[in-house]
């Protein structure tokens, strides 16, 4: 009964991180950047990691990723020990990490290519993804000529193309202006209704926390570890000035404002 | 439209820049007579010469064309077998810790020796034939391929890598679809400098080592004083040098798309 009960709960759970710290040991002595942080990703939901700038979030993400690993505590992705990088674990950066001598179809279809998927049946999933972000018509420019928000749809269509369990979102947003921030997260949000995946995305922007997340766990500055949890059930498409999200704005905030 | 007319624009520019220098220099010579012609022949006069040299063999015993033919063979063959090499070699060490440690206290030592210093190395051993320019010029190239590849590779960007490692790229998928195309325009940038060099260093040893080639020109000149010749082999080098930039140039625009389009 209790081993029953256990295998329904994994079922559900995505990824699991439990009391993982990261230490970084630099010439001027032991750096922690993560300490005692826990987490648990359920299927399909929208988790944000929000924290304030350079606090191990991305460290995070990292070594859920598998680019890093962990000095101590235990990370599983679907019930095993992570260890190295995956396809069903897909990554959106900050920086898109797009390749420049690649289109936009070739940097879509990078990871069918590597999963040796034949060129027909890839292109036509890859297209599938580029009309999902909407870029329909790109195709063929090269990341150059694409403006910043459109780089950012190619790499979330880049992710979303090998059929991730698991999206990781690194700041995808961090480094675009404020009307394009605004647009691509209604883009994210209708992206996600559509195809559902577990997402763990980071920020260190409240109102896109709140516009995104099912649920946000909220930060301590370095070394990173979870202060705070909030379940986010205000209907989908969040009003931004709605008095429940300014409410809870307001609260977070202060909460984020305690930890600095 | 617009672009098409600031283009034509620019060209005239260019042109014009080389009718300057050479009026300057006909309005020294020829009008303002600074330098008698024996000494500094006037631009008609080496374009005379110019189409001289192109059907008579003295006074150094071929014409222009065999010269720039010698010299162009025997150019390309050093720059063919340094890109050969150095380009491979400097991915290698720029990927391979091993390679890196193994060939770099070589390639130091090495790389201070100007080109010219192996001449008489070369000239004892092989003669002042083919073998030792040859070599002299591969010196050359191969060390511009090799610190500019590996620069290249170097430049690499660990998310790129990364992004590899998410879809299960192995090595040598890293380096061949990652790492080298992020290379590519260092990697021609070593191409086009080395051919660079390479020009420069053979015309260099063919004024020590030689029998014929534009070097061997213009050093024959000079015995007889014969400026109008040197000018003309000074600039057949000059022009020959600007046009293998250029064509390599074409080839890098072609092959590295994307990476340096504005």
């Amino acid at each position: 009964m209790p081993m029953e009960q256990e295998r329904k709960i994994n079922h559900n759970i995505i990824v699991e991180c439990k009391d993982v710290s990261k230490t970084f040991i630099t010439p001027e002595g032991e750096h922690p950047v993560v300490k005692n942080f826990e987490l648990e990703a359920r299927e399909n939901e929208f988790l944000v990691l929000f924290g304030p700038g350079q606090c191990g979030k991305t460290t995070i993400i990292n070594m859920i990723a598998g680019f890093e690993k962990a000095t101590v505590g235990s990370m599983k992705f679907m019930g095993k020990e992570i260890t190295k990088p995956d396809p069903s674990r897909g990554v959106v950066f900050q920086s898109t990490a797009l390749f420049p001598w690649m289109t936009t179809m070739g940097n879509v279809e990078y990871g069918l290519k590597m999963a040796g998927v034949p060129k027909a049946e890839r292109q036509k999933r890859a297209q599938k993804y580029i009309d999902l972000v909407g870029l329909n018509g790109f195709e063929k420019s090269f990341p150059v000529q694409l403006s910043g928000g459109m780089r950012q749809r190619v790499g979330i269509a880049r992710a979303y193309c090998n059929e991730p369990k698991l999206m990781l979102m690194d700041e995808p947003f961090g480094a675009l202006d404020a009307q394009t921030r605004y647009l691509m997260q209604e883009e994210l949000q209708r992206i996600w209704e559509a195809e559902k995946r577990t997402v763990i995305f980071v920020t260190n922007n409240i109102e896109e926390a709140l516009y995104l997340a099912d649920r946000i766990l909220v930060l301590t500055n370095c070394p990173a570890t979870v202060k705070k949890e909030y379940i986010i059930d205000l209907p989908r498409p969040r009003n931004l000035v709605s008095p429940e999200f300014l409410a809870l704005r307001k609260e977070i905030t202060s909460v984020l404002d305690s930890t600095l | 439209m617009k672009q098409k007319n600031n283009n034509t624009k620019y060209f005239c520019i260019s042109v014009a820049s080389v009718c300057t220098v050479i009026i300057i220099w006909y309005l020294c010579i020829n009008v303002f007579h600074m330098k008698s012609e024996t000494v500094f022949p006037g631009p008609v006069k080496v374009f005379n010469t110019f189409l001289d040299k192109l059907h008579t063999k003295a006074p150094d015993g071929a014409t222009l064309q065999a010269h720039l033919w010698s010299s162009i063979k025997v150019a390309l063959l050093g720059y063919a077998l340094g890109a050969i090499v150095g380009v491979p070699l400097g991915i290698a060490m720029a990927w391979n810790k091993w390679v890196d440690r193994f060939v770099r206290p070589l390639f130091d030592l090495i790389r201070p020796i100007p080109g010219l210093a192996w001449i008489p190395m070369f000239i004892l051993l092989f003669g002042i034939g083919i073998t030792s320019k040859a070599l002299v010029i591969f010196l050359g190239a191969l060390i511009a391929c090799i610190v500019n590849s590996y620069t290249g590779i170097r430049q690499t960007k660990e998310t790129h890598l990364w992004v590899g490692d998410v879809f299960g790229a192995s090595d040598s998928q890293k380096l061949f679809k990652i790492a080298i195309p992020t290379a590519l325009p260092m990697i021609f940038t070593g191409l086009r400098v080395a051919l660079g060099t390479s020009w420069t260093a053979l015309v260099a040893a063919e004024l020590l080592a030689s029998t014929k080639g534009l070097g061997y020109m213009i050093q024959q000149a000079r015995a007889i004083s014969r400026p109008d010749i040197i000018i003309v082999g000074m600039l057949a080098i000059g022009a020959v040098g600007a046009v293998f930039d250029a064509l390599l140039h074409l080839v890098e625009i072609h092959v590295a798309k994307g990476m340096n389009a504005k």
